[in-house]
């Protein structure tokens, strides 16, 4: 169990550092990619909970969750594309 | 066979939060794009397959959710490298992009 808690944390660090590029940056594009970047930080998050939870149930909404993911970054970057 | 998830578990952590880290410290978007991904699409490899190695019947929907992070995230991140390049996002002064940069008098406004 604390090794599972030692992962959290550093995995929360890095979430909270993409956070940070959120919040700091200049462009709409640097901030859809640390979006994209967290996405994938907390599917790995999800995982990480069926393991705590032991409950397998979980793996199913970690896939839904990059599936959709996927698709949000791809119409935002739609909607940059076309915008002028 | 839990030592080897454990050890794969520590490595994707570590990669996860060196994404998290080049995302913060590269100098512009196109920077940021290649550190994150590349940096997170390995942890997510490592982290998700050592659940699966952790839990042995798990290892076929762990297996499943890292093809789809392989197929999808340089997709994404290339989709949105495009889209920042033609939206008018200015790479950094010291990068060099040789032919793939902007012409000047070819810029649609």
């Amino acid at each position: 169990m604390t090794t599972l808690i030692v992962f959290l944390s550093l995995i929360a660090f890095g979430a909270v550092l993409a956070l940070l590029r959120i919040f700091r940056g200049p462009t709409l594009s640097d901030r859809v990619a640390a979006l994209d970047i967290m996405n994938v930080i907390v599917t790995g998050v999800i995982v990480l909970f069926a393991l705590i939870e032991e409950n397998p149930l979980f793996l199913d909404i970690a896939l839904v969750y990059a599936a959709l993911s996927f698709l949000e970054t791809v119409v935002v970057a739609r909607y940059l594309e076309g915008r002028k | 066979m839990e030592i080897i998830g454990y050890t794969l578990m520590t490595i994707g952590s570590l990669f996860y939060l060196l994404g998290g880290l080049g995302v913060l410290r590269m100098p512009d978007v196109y920077n940021r794009l290649q550190a994150g991904t590349k940096a997170t699409t390995l942890g997510s490899f490592s982290f998700i397959l050592g659940v699966g190695f952790i839990h042995p019947e798990w290892l076929l929907k762990t297996i499943v959710i890292v093809a789809f992070i392989a197929i999808t995230n340089p997709v994404g991140s290339s989709a949105l490298a495009r889209a920042s390049l033609k939206s008018g996002v200015k790479p950094d002064p010291r990068t060099d992009m040789g032919e793939y940069l902007p012409k000047e008098g070819s810029e649609e406004e």
